[in-house]
């Protein structure tokens, strides 16, 4: 006869001494193992839950703007610095860890309209109301020194926007038209005009650095060469777009914030149609700035919030606000990628955090595993109904509640009667006009 | 010694390299030869190896990794796993890629089934590494396993295993029913009169011991070994460890059988009244009430893959049941008598009965077919499976154990024992190869080795966890608690596409929208320039697309109609050879 019967030695399962870490033998066998999915699902619904508990994205406040925020730039090189320039003409330089104003300045008299900082992170440009164009010197002046610009420039008629080349010493500017200026000369290199019309925006392209776009009153976004004597092209759409941004990873696409409270992403290559049309806001959007990843956006909105889009998505997976903000003019997403800065009306900057639910501060590795696996089951079982109910709820203000739902019924209203009318007409005479293709007017070459 | 690295050396010697610049210390030799022969002496070998150990490391990479000392890997490439080993982790088929413009999902179904792969690999090579093997036992030749007795195997096994072969004498308080804990490691005893008993068994430490005073029908342990459900005359009782009575539900009334389901933590009851009943025992409600309107019913058991509930009846039939329907799932004519006892295997495949026919049964539950039956002169009262798919029936006194019931046709038992009165209740103890038998003198632990699972999952169930452990784990477990509305006849249903969902809400759209917004797009013929584009050649590239949705549908019922042809031909073809094997005058036809 051959017996054996299982017998294990409690010594290979139980700790020696109680200063060791408990043993935990593992059989990865699935019979041993029942209900793996429903067990996951669980998971996932439990992780889904707490996301939405410890979803608590306002971090600080930052006030000492005695008028409404008006633009801000980031620090090129340092993360914890950042610039705000307001209705007033005053310009604060922030300390972001500490929530506080290191430095105020008054540069101009009205409006500070536009601000950016040099690639080197020395000295930033201000543009404002006084039709003047003024360099400071980044670091705080010396006991006794006075607080004055470096370099003043004076144009001929107001500057509405500003921004820098990202490796060399040129800046663009507009106003009535879009100017190229070289930092060593006090007129313009280049300027770029195409018919008459006023511009709001112009952004140079951080990857083709040569390319930059700009947003015209006319309803038109028209993007230029710096190379070249005259602008590429142009889009014409229904509404006017305030301003526009670049995507960081991806060259060519770009995606402005329109009046018409909707978002649009262009290829810049085929511009005849929006990649992508980003639908949530309620009023009309007012700023627009990527992630530093390329992957996400955030917009800022006239109805009193900030809105998180994913580039590819057309709604928005996030949406901020408090009591007290008032119409969000700017907004910039933070180069670390953590953290959201909205300036408002009420002169406050508020600091947000990117990802709401994130817990900040060093995470132990331990930790770091369970939020991963946590992240990648609810990426699993997103589609779930129970699960997607929970993840995309969000407790807005009633009127922008209210106003959601007019806006639906609207659209609903203006779908049907649509739908009405081709029923009833010629086949064929009554085309189907996609959402993409609906905003847009024409491209000119 | 290293053969196989030579041999590779010597493969990829023939006819690469070039002969060898003479030197005057070797011996003159055939030039020509030295370059082609394959047979050469080992030494000759090994100098050749020297000489040519840089260029191989620049030219050779090819065959497999080769070190600076010149002798390749022998075993190139991560280590093989076995194919079986593999597929036990192997949780469902590849899906099929969607076509290549949906590119992002493709993607996405690329990336994930790579991870999963990977997963699988790693869990296969982790297997390797389990540290406890399968219990047996083996006769010699001629020699039949079932007349080897327990006193014989506790002999031959050690100490400790065979400290597991016991028999309590408990005459007073007769026939007792068995549960065992989730980890093996407690066991619950009750009497019909009345004695409830909680034992630690493998240290033989007696936890508490108590007399109801009025008759038990059945104990179950909870999802951990602090609590315990006792079925008392008329309400259903909860007690912990101590013996102090936590709780008495008097909603579940005259309960003969529980269940427990671990990971829903619920605890299913089936009553003398016809009801089954479902008590979350981690929040005290009762989540369903079945009148199942069957009668009595006093057989019954839990599928462990998808925690539906199986009752046998009087009149032959296994009805399935979850908490979610008021009508049964399925119900299965089993034995032409009253059904006596009903198991389902660990892996929710097949299902045991028994009945008042004398026949046992073998039924496979994921597609409801009988397998195998087999006649049991006396007939088992009850059945119990254990982890690794042993199967133990009593037939009165005698409980008899199986092996391989539902593949191969047995004959024979694997085990046998006799105890010394009828038996009442049975359980294979989890990761143990034991048998608890409750009978009418009392109770007896059987060896039964190759029962019992060898490895067992620390953090799921562990023989040897700390009172620490077990409240951590305690913890993990409600957190992930099953909502008793997942129960259904398919566990893993979650998992899957919901296509007719899919269906459904496109459909809607449909209607919404006014148009399908993802038809595809009615081919338009290109207008291609120099004369290509005449009016015949546009009308022949319509036909090539035309009715392109049809094709498929349209190639199948041909495929269909030509194989029915076929078959028809082979047909008439057998029935011609047939008929003319049968007449001898074939021969003469013309």
């Amino acid at each position: 006869m051959k017996v054996k019967v299982l017998s294990r030695n409690p010594d290979d399962y139980v700790r020696e001494t109680k200063l060791d870490i408990q043993r935990v033998p593992r059989n990865y066998d699935p019979k041993l193992h029942p209900f793996e999915v429903t067990r996951e699902y669980t998971r996932a619904l439990n992780a889904t839950k707490l996301e939405r508990v410890f979803a608590k994205p306002f971090l600080a406040s930052l006030d000492g703007h005695r008028d409404g925020v008006n633009c801000m730039a980031k620090h090129t090189k340092s993360l914890s610095t950042m610039l705000s320039g307001s209705c007033d003409g005053e310009v604060k330089v922030w300390n972001l860890t500490k929530h506080e104003c290191v430095r105020t300045l008054q540069a101009h008299e009205g409006f500070v309209r536009g601000m950016v900082v040099r690639f080197c992170g020395t000295s930033f440009f201000t543009v404002g109301d006084d039709k003047t164009i003024k360099q400071w010197k980044m670091e705080t002046p010396g006991y006794g020194e006075e607080e004055e610009p470096l370099n003043t420039i004076l144009g001929k008629t107001v500057f509405t926007g500003l921004d820098h080349h990202r490796k060399d010493g040129v800046f663009a500017t507009c106003g009535q038209q879009v100017d190229i200026w070289d930092e060593q000369r006090s007129s313009p290199i280049r300027s770029f005009t195409w018919g008459v019309d006023s511009f709001s925006a112009v952004r140079f392209n951080p990857v083709e650095t040569e390319l930059l776009g700009s947003c015209a009153s006319d309803r038109s976004i028209v993007l230029y060469d710096m190379r070249e004597a005259t602008p590429l092209k142009k889009v014409i759409m229904t509404m006017r777009s305030n301003t526009l941004c670049w995507n960081p990873m991806e060259a060519y696409y770009f995606t402005c914030a329109n009046e018409d409270y909707n978002l649009y992403t262009y290829d810049m290559r085929y511009l005849d149609k929006p990649v992508k049309v980003h639908m949530d806001h309620v009023s009309a959007v007012l700023d627009v700035d990527f992630s530093p990843t390329g992957k996400e956006f955030v917009s800022a909105s006239f109805d009193k919030t900030i809105r998180i889009f994913p580039k590819d998505g057309g709604h928005s997976r996030e949406v901020y606000h408090t009591k007290r903000m008032q119409h969000v003019i700017c907004v910039k997403w933070s180069p670390d990628n953590k953290y959201i800065l909205s300036g408002s009306d009420e002169m406050n900057i508020r600091l947000w955090k990117a990802n709401a639910a994130e817990k900040l501060g060093v995470l132990a590795p331990r930790e770091r595993e369970a939020a991963n696996y946590s992240q990648k089951l609810k990426e699993k079982f997103r589609h779930h109904p129970q699960i997607r109910r929970i993840a995309h709820h969000r407790h807005l203000p009633k009127s922008i509640h209210h106003q959601t739902k007019e806006l639906r019924i609207m659209k609903e209203a203006r779908r049907r009667k649509e739908r009405n009318v081709r029923k009833h007409s010629k086949p064929g005479t009554v085309p189907v006009v996609s959402e993409k293709e609906k905003h847009v007017i024409t491209v000119v070459q | 010694m290293a053969s196989p690295g030579e041999a590779t050396v010597q493969e990829t010697h023939v006819g690469k390299r070039k002969k060898n610049p003479a030197r005057y210390w070797q011996e003159p030799r055939g030039e020509g030869k030295d370059g082609q022969t394959t047979g050469q002496a080992p030494h000759k070998k090994e100098e050749k190896t020297q000489e040519t150990r840089k260029r191989k490391q620049d030219e050779q990479q090819n065959d497999g990794k080769k070190f600076i000392s010149g002798k390749s890997d022998p075993f190139p490439g991560p280590a093989p796993i076995p194919e079986d080993r593999v597929q036990k982790f192997k949780r469902k088929e590849k899906t099929k890629k969607p076509p290549r413009k949906h590119y992002k999902l493709r993607d996405m179904i690329t990336r994930s089934e790579e991870a999963s792969e990977m997963a699988q690999k790693q869990a296969a090579r982790f297997d390797l590494l389990l540290p406890e093997d399968a219990g047996f036992l083996e006769g010699d030749e001629a020699e039949d396993t079932c007349t080897i007795s327990q006193e014989d195997i506790a002999d031959a096994v050690d100490i400790t295993s065979g400290a597991k072969y016991f028999n309590l004498k408990l005459s007073q308080f007769g026939p007792y029913r068995v549960d065992y804990s989730k980890t093996g490691r407690h066991m619950l005893l009750g009497g019909r009169r009345g004695h409830v008993a909680c034992v630690d068994w493998q240290c033989k430490q007696l936890m508490c011991e108590i007399n109801v005073m009025e008759s038990v029908n059945d104990v179950k342990w909870l999802h951990s070994e602090t609590m315990y459900a006792v079925a008392q005359k008329k309400w259903l009782y909860i007690y912990d460890s101590n013996g102090i009575e936590l709780h008495c539900i008097r909603k579940f009334n005259d309960v003969l059988r529980m269940q427990f389901l671990p990971y829903h933590f619920l605890l299913a009851t089936a009553s003398a009244t016809g009801f089954l009943q479902y008590l979350d025992v981690s929040v005290g409600k009762e989540v369903a009430a079945i009148c199942t309107k069957t009668g009595r019913l006093d057989v019954m058991c839990q599928n462990p893959q998808n925690a539906i509930i199986h009752l046998g009846h009087p009149n032959g039939t296994v009805t399935l049941w979850s908490p979610n329907q008021k009508e049964a799932l399925v119900k299965m004519l089993c034995h032409q008598g009253g059904v006596r006892s009903v198991t389902v295997d660990k892996t929710g495949t097949y299902m045991v009965t028994s009945g008042m026919d004398k026949k046992m049964k073998v039924y496979d539950i994921r597609a409801f077919k009988p397998l195998k039956s087999y006649f049991l002169p006396a007939g088992a009262s009850c059945l119990s499976l254990s982890q690794r798919g042993l199967l133990s029936a009593a037939t009165g006194d005698i409980v008899q154990v199986y092996r391989d019931v539902w593949s191969t046709p047995v004959s024979k038992p694997y085990m046998a024992h006799r105890v010394q009165g009828t038996v009442w209740g049975m359980h294979f103890c989890p990761f143990e190869d034991v048998l608890g038998v409750g009978h009418g003198q009392g109770f007896t632990s059987m060896l039964v080795p190759g029962a019992g699972e060898p490895n067992f999952d620390g953090l799921d169930a562990n023989p040897f966890r700390s009172a620490k452990q077990r409240q951590e784990w305690e913890v993990k477990a409600l957190l992930e608690k099953i909502q008793p509305e997942l129960i259904s006849l398919d566990s893993n249903e979650l998992g899957k596409v919901d296509h007719s969902t899919f269906e459904q809400r496109h459909q809607d759209r449909v209607q919404a929208l006014g148009y399908d917004p993802l038809a595809k797009e009615k081919f338009i013929p290109k207008f291609k320039k120099k004369g290509r584009s005449s009016a015949g050649a546009v009308e022949r590239r319509k036909k090539q697309v035309a009715h392109e949705d049809q094709r498929d549908e349209i190639r199948e019922t041909v495929e269909d109609k030509m194989k029915r042809e076929k078959e028809r031909k082979q047909r008439e073809n057998k029935k011609a050879a047939l008929s003319g094997q049968t007449s001898a005058l074939d021969r003469f036809k013309r």
